[in-house]
């Protein structure tokens, strides 16, 4: 076969195009790393689990955006905004020309439906409770093209930080809530598998060389509930960071590769236990008896060894919890409290107030039931697990029986939020912000993550009452002083009343791999990718790219 | 008897012995945490070292053994019943029975057993005490894995059903439950026999799958799955090589069983 020039011209043609449609297929840089569960929710107003906080964050487009690194509040969507002197109302200039990823126009109309959404009260959005100082309407007025301002009933501090969980939705666009103006849209769900996450083309960001934000093309989350196998992932170049570690990677990471890991001190995060309180819960009464009874939960605590759970467990990168404020939280943390030290005396004594007995080695209570109660935590989180088997090591000097029960993590989500079908579970807090406004959807009697007993019509003990008020009240005043007192006598009252039994705040502990740069762990969530928009890979060079 | 079958079973005998008394053989209770010396090396106390808890590895161990060990042919005899009752029924009445019953059969083949077990497993009441839970884990394993051997044995059935004995017991007068009592089971015992052996180690394995998921038996309830959890650390492994004793044993057990039972297979 003889090939003239214009043959040769055309496969060569034919072969360019196909290595650049080769190219253009495999071609971009991809961030890998790993989320702990499939999310709950793409819906940005009803994220209240972690690996859907993390999709909203690398897909929502927010008015405002708290630098993790400063703790200042930087413009996004607004580029001005201005909180009114009685603090009850928000007025934001809006960026103009922004486009949500499928393309529809951001509009003032677009603000005033997310509030909209965010405050109806059949949507229960835990980010709405947050903003809930008092009750009343929220009313929003669009005061021109680019102008928008949101009243609330009663002022409520740090108003304009609390925006930086708010993802803007669209009123108009067809695609609801999967169109979004943050630097990523949600390309691909392989529900249990991975989420691919793709550079949103309309993203309005652009760096000083006029380049598009964000460097990195594809963001791939793969689920993965082992942590050890993150960590070996880690290690064998597979993802390129780790935002969170527990302590048993960060161990073997650390005599691994000591140059990729971070132990950032206390962290905001804590893991305690709740007995289930829910009067409508299928249990026998005896047991809601023990369960509501005050003596009962404080004689648990001080029957728990913290300090063995901290040296164990976390080999030292923890420290015994006080409160629902870590000490790491040096303003808003209550001085005065120390953690519940083990006293098996105080246990006792607490236990026989309310008519327990130790009858040959098992305690009955006064109906003469031997107290034995299960507690429930999610399979594949080692530390819980270990954490679980000594509390009940410990409760077993108490003459206490306790079942220790795994479940996987959606069956555990639908007891503890739907069936309430269960006895005690221990699980973590996770806490993305240092002013306290944001546990509001915790500490409210009302509220959905209210665990011990949550969505009540009215509050079902004095203290749950009490802590409604001052909740309410220093989320309504602008007197530092006067809220620094009220979340101090509210970390008091959970401190004597335990509905949440504080067992370990974690040491922040992360990784990075050395491909990924640009990097600036801190310890606000979400550590390590807060400025995602920035991040690079590999030889890739932010300014020049 | 070669020497290969004869080792494995003198094998299985002294592991099912030492599993038996572990009572006696253990240095310390399975669930006692010595908390100050956790993930200790091996020593004259502790002989396989502590766990992350500081718990005594050799105990656990022994303890683990009892429990898989004597619990998987309590399982394996529980899928075996069902599944001569159910296979041996669809192969003596053959026609639409057996097809309906093989149908049911391989759909039942077809669901994912891991995710079905998971489901059932969250159903099942909280409040149980760890040994409970862990009779229920292989009384579900036993209930759901009857389906491969029904199989084997429908087809066994209908082969017998139309030998020249079982047309012979039916000219002599015999039928419905004398001719299966009488005829049809003693000639099905060798392959239920080696659908039990075959059992055995499937579903030590499968405890295994469920406890390296953490939805096996509960704590501090040992059993060779929740111990295998421990070499998920695999990082950890190269400075502690005493962790793999579980795995070395689990191993050993469940290749001495295919070996010591090739004669029922044969």
């Amino acid at each position: 076969m003889i090939f003239n020039r214009s043959h040769l011209l055309i496969v060569a043609l034919v072969l360019s195009a196909g290595t650049s449609w080769a190219a253009s297929s495999t071609d971009g840089s991809e961030l890998h790393f790993c989320i702990g569960a499939q999310p709950k929710t793409f819906n940005p107003l009803l994220v209240d689990d972690d690996a859907s906080e993390t999709v909203r964050y690398l897909t929502g487009g927010v008015l405002l955006r708290l630098d993790r690194n400063s703790q200042k509040l930087l413009p996004e969507l607004a580029t001005a905004w201005t909180v009114n002197r009685s603090g009850d109302a928000i007025t934001f200039t809006l960026r103009e020309n922004v486009r949500f990823s499928d393309g529809t126009p951001f509009s003032a109309e677009d603000v005033a439906y997310t509030i909209e959404r965010l405050m109806d009260p059949s949507l229960h959005s835990p980010t709405g409770d947050a903003f809930r100082s008092s009750q009343g309407k929220v009313v929003t007025k669009i005061t021109g093209k680019n102008r928008v301002t949101v009243a609330f009933p009663a002022p409520i501090v740090g108003l304009d930080r609390l925006f930086d969980q708010v993802a803007m939705m669209s009123a108009l666009s067809p695609q609801k809530e999967m169109a979004v103006l943050g630097p990523y849209y949600l390309a691909e769900n392989k529900a249990g598998a991975y989420l691919l996450l793709k550079r949103n083309p309309n993203y309005w960001k652009y760096d000083q060389t006029g380049r598009q934000l964000p460097y990195i093309d594809r963001v791939r989350l793969d689920v993965q509930q082992n942590r050890d196998i993150e960590a070996l992932r880690l290690a064998r170049g597979e993802i390129d960071f780790i935002n969170s570690m527990n302590t048993e990677s960060f161990e073997a990471l650390k005599a691994k590769a000591p140059q990729t890991v971070l132990d950032a001190g206390v962290g905001l995060d804590s893991e305690q236990m709740w007995f289930n309180q829910v009067a409508t819960a299928p249990l026998p009464d005896y047991k809601k008896a023990w369960f509501t009874s005050t003596n009962f939960r404080r004689a648990i605590s001080s029957a728990i060894h913290r300090d063995d759970l901290v040296r164990v467990v976390f080999k030292g990168h923890a420290q015994p919890a006080v409160s629902f404020i870590s000490p790491a939280n040096k303003f808003w943390f209550d001085q005065k409290l120390h953690s519940h030290a083990f006293d098996f005396g105080e246990a006792m004594r607490a236990l026989n107030q309310d008519g327990f007995q130790l009858q040959n080695g098992a305690l009955r209570d006064r109906t003469g039931h031997p107290v034995e109660f299960s507690i429930i935590t999610n399979a594949g989180n080692k530390d819980r697990e270990h954490m679980a088997t000594m509390i009940q090591q410990d409760l077993a000097a108490l003459g206490i029986h306790l079942n220790v029960v795994t479940l996987d993590f959606p069956s555990l989500i639908e007891r503890i939020t739907r069936s309430f079908n269960y006895e005690a579970c221990l699980l973590g807090l996770v806490n993305d912000d240092l002013d306290p406004n944001t546990q509001m959807n915790i500490w409210l009697s009302s509220a959905d993550n209210h665990q011990w007993n949550p969505n009540q019509k009215t509050p079902a003990t004095p203290w749950e009452a009490e802590i409604d008020r001052l909740m309410r009240e220093q989320a309504s005043t602008l007197d530092p002083r006067k809220r620094k007192q009220d979340v101090d006598r509210v970390q008091e009252i959970v401190w004597e009343q335990q509905p949440f039994i504080y067992l370990v705040n974690k040491n922040a502990l992360s990784a990075v791999s050395p491909n990924l740069h640009n990097t600036h762990p801190a310890v606000l969530r979400p550590q390590v990718y807060w400025n995602i928009d920035q991040l690079t890979l590999g030889n890739e060079v932010a300014t020049n790219h | 008897m070669n020497r290969s079958r004869l080792i494995a079973i003198v094998f299985l005998g002294v592991v099912t012995l030492a599993s038996v008394f572990a009572n006696i053989l253990a240095p310390a209770p399975y669930a006692q945490q010595f908390r100050d010396i956790p993930n200790a090396a091996c020593s004259h106390q502790h002989p396989l070292g502590t766990d992350d808890l500081g718990r005594d590895r050799l105990s656990r161990l022994l303890y683990g053994t009892r429990v898989s060990l004597l619990l998987a042919p309590a399982a394996a005899l529980v899928s075996s019943i069902l599944a001569a009752f159910i296979g041996g029924t669809a192969g003596f009445a053959g026609g639409w029975v057996e097809n309906l019953v093989m149908s049911a059969t391989d759909l039942f083949l077809s669901l994912p057993w891991l995710f079905l077990l998971i489901t059932i497993r969250a159903l099942l009441p909280l409040n149980v005490a760890p040994l409970t839970s862990v009779m229920i884990t292989f009384a579900l394993l036993g209930c759901l894995g009857w389906a491969g051997a029904a199989r084997v044995v429908c087809s066994d059935t209908r082969r017998l059903n139309h030998s020249d004995f079982m047309l012979q017991a039916r000219a002599s007068g015999s039928s419905g439950v004398r001719l299966m009592v009488h005829h049809l089971l003693p000639n099905l015992r060798p392959v239920l026999f080696a659908q039990f052996w075959i059992s055995i180690p499937v579903f030590i394995l499968s405890e295994t799958n469920l406890s390296i998921l953490g939805l096996g038996v509960s704590e501090p309830l040992p059993s060779w799955g929740s111990l295998l959890r421990e070499l998920e650390s695999f990082s950890m492994l190269s400075a502690r090589p005493w962790q793999f004793a579980s795995l070395i044993l689990l191993v050993a057990t469940v290749s001495c069983f295919h070996v010591a039972m090739q004669k029922e297979e044969a």
